[in-house]
């Protein structure tokens, strides 16, 4: 699968560098590409150095580990990561197999199953933050006026404020990795199904010798990107549950702003290079993969 | 009878898979249309729908709404802006690394790459910290900025593959006929590289238009703030009116919604599949 808008077209021929004029091309090239690279050294390199230069203390650190804040924010984002994550990517991979059945209803639903995609973040979770609401949210309504019993209260116990978070999260981004991992399927050559049909394989044989085979690949190295996406994942929480209550469903991402709104900028640094070495080896790895994929064409 | 069971299968994920979808944004819906009194009684449809809220709306006659013009004026600056932007800088730099194999252009990529990894909400901090040391928190610039800062690279990334696409022999007969680089530019690689700037114009300015995090640390005052953060002062006090800040949601989560529809195909082929690779 590659990755861009354009009528696909044949790989371009083995590219050469030009040879004649070597110095105008390369000068407007210097100049062409220096916009960004101004824009990457001011936004991007300044700002980190300066953060980092700004978490030198080790007093931050003591502070940090010392706030009780810090430890359950860090179990919150493992639990986030490891079962979020997870869930969304096995639901994807599920539906992108319903999704990829041709009827004329399901491709009119794959329409509408995009629109948590398609809009923005925050009147879709406000939205949820008020269907949850304990007293007169609909979702307790309905409860009620089915089982004559309160709900519970989704968004004050921290445990479930945390799930309902994850809730959030996977409703938002579960059509995303469906629609990847659908097109991935979409790939496979048709004649692979038509051969295991005729040797007889049942739907779970053919799932686990033709599908999952080509789809492996694909589906951890998503999951991998997705983890360090949802790790940056602040809408989910914050405009949900805003770290509440009690700060007990703070993620590391809401974690970090929350210290910048009680001017603790330096804390809010240690926060997050904190979080480096979980976040840099899964950079690494998908630059290196993004980069192989580079010289493989 | 087999064929039968197996489109019931199909409805058993459907249905849910629909309402699982559609409960949330119906929700938007049915308050934006509900009086108070019928928005809180947890009904599904109201006794009597009205459109006051959007009424109340449009004549900004809330504390909350007293700016809603000016910020969502503030949201479609910054939007046109990050998209403008966004391509300019993105555009240029594809085309320097791909047909002019400028000098470093590698390591620039990686380092757009880099940025693109790193999760948003990590660069925030320090994105804050030095807008402040240049002076322009509080300054709608400094979201344009930032959020070019987190568009270009993955539109430098995308215009890059779909230029390396291109074929090679194009420039050279350019080349053999004299042009110079900012013809080639202009003549050859924006008319072939239309539909890739469409999705890309569209991406930068969508992500602009939908941030909250970035426009809620970088502006705090009433007249610069996008309508996102308008959006999100409603939960400040606990008798806020949900059923108006429910139409205000609506007005705001449409446009964007139905520029992703109008570009659709051009955002499921290219954006989707750009991020990962198989």
């Amino acid at each position: 699968m590659s990755s861009i808008a354009l009528p696909r077209s044949e790989p371009a021929a083995p590219v050469k560098p030009p040879r004649k004029g070597l110095s105008t091309w390369q000068t407007w090239g210097a100049i062409l590409i220096a916009p960004y690279v101004l824009v990457f050294l001011v936004f991007v390199l300044y700002p980190v150095s300066y953060g980092l230069w700004l978490a030198r203390h080790p007093a931050s650190y003591q502070t940090l580990f010392e706030d009780p804040v810090f430890f359950r924010t860090v179990v919150n984002t493992v639990v986030f990561l490891l079962v979020a994550v997870n869930l969304k990517m096995a639901l994807a991979l599920f539906l992108s197999g319903f999704f990829v059945h041709e009827r004329r209803w399901i491709r009119w639903l794959s329409v509408i199953f995009i629109i948590p995609w398609a809009v923005p973040a925050i009147p879709t979770i406000f939205s949820i933050r008020f269907m949850l609401n304990p007293e007169w949210g609909i979702v307790n309504s309905l409860i009620f006026r089915l089982t004559q019993q309160d709900g519970p209260n989704w968004l004050t116990d921290p445990s479930l404020a945390l799930a309902m978070a994850m809730a959030v999260h996977i409703w938002k981004a579960l059509p995303f990795w469906t629609l990847i991992l659908m097109a991935a399927r979409l790939a496979i050559p048709r004649e692979l199904y038509e051969a295991a049909g005729v040797d007889g394989a049942s739907g779970w044989q053919k799932f686990k010798f033709v599908t999952w085979p080509s789809l492996r690949t694909l589906y951890l190295t998503s999951t991998l990107l997705s983890m360090i996406w949802t790790l940056g994942d602040f809408n989910s929480v914050y405009l949900l549950t805003g770290g509440g209550p009690a700060d007990l469903t703070h993620v590391l991402a809401t974690l970090g702003i929350r210290y910048i709104r009680l001017d603790q900028v330096d804390q809010a640094m240690a926060t997050i290079v904190v979080a480096l070495p979980f976040v840099l080896p899964l950079v690494y790895f998908m630059m290196k993969r993004l980069s192989v994929d580079e010289q493989a064409r | 009878m087999n064929k039968l069971a197996r489109e019931a299968r199909l409805w058993l994920v459907g249905i849910p898979v629909l309402l699982w979808t559609l409960l949330p944004i119906y929700h938007i819906f049915l308050f934006s249309i509900s009086s108070k009194d019928s928005a809180f009684s947890g009904a599904l449809w109201p006794d009597k729908p009205t459109l006051r809220n959007f009424g109340t709306v449009f004549r900004e006659e809330h504390f909350y709404l007293h700016h809603f013009w000016e910020q969502i004026w503030n949201s479609l600056w910054i939007a046109v802006a990050v998209g403008v932007l966004t391509l300019a800088v993105a555009t240029c730099a594809a085309f320097a690394i791909s047909r002019l194999k400028v000098r470093g252009g590698r390591m620039v990529m990686n380092a757009a790459l880099f940025t693109y990894f790193i999760p948003a909400a990590f660069l925030a901090v320090p994105m804050y910290k030095a807008m402040g040391s240049y002076g322009l928190l509080n300054n709608r610039w400094s979201l344009v900025l930032a959020m070019v800062t987190l568009a270009s690279p993955y539109a430098i990334w995308v215009l890059k593959q779909a230029s390396d696409r291109l074929p090679w022999e194009l420039d050279e007969a350019a080349r053999i006929d004299g042009a110079t680089p900012l013809q080639l530019f202009r003549l050859v690689y924006l008319p072939l590289m239309t539909p890739s700037l469409v999705a890309i114009g569209t991406y930068a300015l969508l992500l602009a238009w939908n941030e909250y995090l970035y426009a809620f640390l970088l502006l705090s005052h009433e007249e610069t703030i996008p309508l996102s953060v308008g959006l999100a002062h409603f939960l400040a006090s606990d008798d806020s009116p949900w059923e108006v800040l429910m139409a205000t949601a609506l007005v705001y989560g449409l446009p964007p919604a139905a520029i992703y529809y109008a570009f659709r195909r051009y955002m499921v082929g290219g954006l989707t599949s750009g991020a990962v690779k198989s």
